[in-house]
């Protein structure tokens, strides 16, 4: 079902999905003489919605803190965009275009939704310190572009209700929709969601799934997520990639997964004898 | 008007101008807590630190002499030339800014992560360092400082007053120009901090590091940044405090009357460290006035730190701070 050529494939409800934006090269992380993660690689297409799976402790978050580098990993390679990446800092990586969310949710919480969206904006901002301290030309003029963009997204994520308060006084759900829509105003290439249901209610979670594939929809982002909870993870995503004690044990679309007996036995629990 | 009053005016007057040096020297404690949550204890000796380096720029003092001289024997002191005012302050700016990336590098960025009163610690030994620094490098001996500021009575106010209440009020101009930089230095900083993308940076890392690099913000940047604007700050208030009493050692000491403003201005105010200020300052010079002749005097010395006491016990978060909020 799958087309391994570069350029791509179609999926069933007719999206096309482009060229490999994001390979993991057999990627080994270690914390000391713990294996986080042991040998994967696996690959992230353009315009897909990518999901990373796996009971707790898998090594599902190490992964994304390798992608957003949040970790080094002590081997493999990680190619992004048709380049080989050096190991990098995280405010790096964010600058080449990788935006990510966090499992317990990191806003700035003393700043109004539309200034911590906004921040998002920064790595589209040039104008150095001298001209943002004189505030001329192009500081300002950037600073209404920018503005622009966070509008339209703050639109698109119904919260513009909520625009001037303060993120402390929000309940979790919307927390978590600023916090998507602070790494969507990036524009990123690679949008990385860490556990964007986590906590939340069936309705809650019905509106994140709903926003993921609008976004995904809408500005064509590329998106690679960890997720609990199977249900949502086969609704929303085109591929998966299925972790257990740091090692992948599956890899394909939903279905494939969900027939893969490795995956069943690491979900269900299979007697050791 | 009953002659008391009078001269309570004048006293509430000259605390004002006295409280906008005490907010001074708090908004730069208030400018590092905010940014990394350090409690910068150095920030007094920085302000010392820039007006003895504005000094020697200034009168072309040979940086070290003591130390070349004790060591090759030669006999240095001065280049010999006088630069302009101006000029001095841009290369003293110039001085605080790689002070700030020296103390970043060497010093702050080891301890990303520690327990605050473990960075504390660091600036209590930054402040020791920095004195004995400034000390080997420009010398010990009290300087005058004069960049030009006008000083002395300001006889239009004289004039205004002695016309309307028969007595002339002495309010020195030096006061009034300091009053007019403060104000103009924190109407800038607040613009910065709200409008600007560094500004906002700023506060974003102040937040969440974690959520700061996750939008593409260089920390190592921001702190730099932030101590350089701590460094600006002092240097405004090493200036205005060196104009008016000499450069001296007991410059440094300014730091401590900014503990208690902090403490009643909220430690995350830049409003709260300007109010804070402006009452210590007017609080203390009339509780002098008023009470000082029944108590033997000399009660500026504790009048803040009670005043902080008070507070501390009745509004420990301060008049502005951020409420605390213990949840169980």
């Amino acid at each position: 079902m799958l087309d391994a050529s570069q350029d791509g494939y179609i999926t069933e409800d007719g999206r096309r999905i482009g060229g490999v934006v994001m390979e993991m090269k057999n990627i080994t992380l270690r914390f000391g003489g713990v294996v986080a993660i042991k040998d994967i690689s696996f690959d992230i297409r353009e315009g897909e919605i990518r999901a990373i799976i796996g009971p707790n402790g898998a090594g599902k978050s190490s992964m994304l803190n390798v992608i957003s580098g949040f970790y080094v990993p002590q081997e493999g390679e990680i190619w992004f965009r048709g380049e080989r990446r050096p190991p990098m800092k995280p405010y790096e990586v964010a600058r080449q275009g990788i935006a990510r969310t966090f499992q317990n949710i990191a806003l700035f919480e003393g700043m109004s939704v539309l200034d911590n969206v906004m921040t998002g904006r920064l790595t589209h901002m040039k104008s150095g310190l001298f001209q943002q301290a004189l505030w001329k030309g192009k500081a300002e003029e950037e600073e209404v572009a920018n503005r622009e963009v966070v509008e339209h997204i703050i639109d698109f994520l119904e919260i513009q209700h909520i625009r001037k308060t303060p993120v402390a006084r929000l309940p979790y759900g919307l927390k978590k929709r600023v916090e998507l829509a602070r790494a969507l105003a990036a524009e990123p290439k690679l949008l990385l969601l860490d556990e964007p249901m986590a906590g939340m209610n069936v309705e809650e979670k019905e509106d994140m799934s709903r926003f993921i594939l609008d976004v995904n929809d809408e500005f064509g982002t590329t998106i690679a997520l960890i997720e609990h909870d199977m249900g949502v993870v086969m609704d929303l995503s085109d591929r998966v990639v299925v972790m257990d004690y740091g090692k992948k044990i599956g890899d394909g679309t939903p279905d494939e997964v969900r027939n893969n007996q490795e995956v069943i036995d690491a979900y269900l629990g299979v007697s050791h004898d | 008007m009953p002659e008391q009053l009078i001269f309570s005016i004048e006293v509430f007057l000259n605390g004002l101008m006295a409280g906008v040096l005490y907010s001074l020297v708090a908004l730069g404690f208030v400018l590092i807590y905010k940014a990394s949550g350090i409690f910068n204890y150095a920030q007094g000796v920085m302000a010392l630190f820039a007006a003895m380096t504005l000094v020697g720029i200034m009168d072309g003092q040979v940086p070290f002499s003591h130390l070349i001289n004790a060591t090759f024997g030669t006999d240095v002191h001065h280049f010999g030339w006088q630069l302009p005012a101006l000029l001095s302050i841009l290369l003293t700016a110039g001085v605080m800014v790689l002070l700030a990336w020296a103390v970043h590098h060497f010093v702050m960025r080891h301890l990303v992560g520690q327990e605050p009163i473990i960075l504390f610690m660091a600036t209590i030994g930054l402040a020791y360092f920095l004195e004995g620094f400034a000390d080997l490098m420009w010398g010990s001996e009290i300087k005058t400082l004069d960049v030009g500021l006008p000083q002395g009575l300001n006889e239009t106010i004289d004039e205004v007053t002695y016309n309307i209440f028969g007595y002339g009020f002495f309010i020195d101009n030096l006061d009034i120009v300091a009053t007019v930089i403060a104000a103009l230095l924190v109407v800038a900083l607040v613009l910065f901090s709200q409008y600007t993308k560094h500004g906002r940076a700023m506060r974003a890392v102040a937040d969440d590091h974690q959520a700061a690099l996750s939008v593409g913000i260089n920390l190592d940047f921001i702190w730099v940044m932030v101590w350089s604007v701590a460094g600006f700050v002092a240097l405004v208030a090493g200036i205005i405090w060196g104009a008016k009493s000499g450069v001296q050692f007991s410059l440094s000491l300014i730091a401590l009357k900014a503990l208690p403003v902090l403490m009643l201005g909220g430690f995350t105010s830049i409003p709260g460290a300007i109010v804070g200020g402006l009452i210590i300052g007017v609080g203390e010079k009339l509780f002098e006035f008023w009470v000082g002749p029944l108590v033997g005097g000399a009660t500026e010395n504790w009048f803040a730190y009670v005043l902080a006491l008070i507070f501390l016990v009745f509004r420990p978060q301060g008049l502005f701070g951020e409420k605390i909020i213990e949840r169980v």
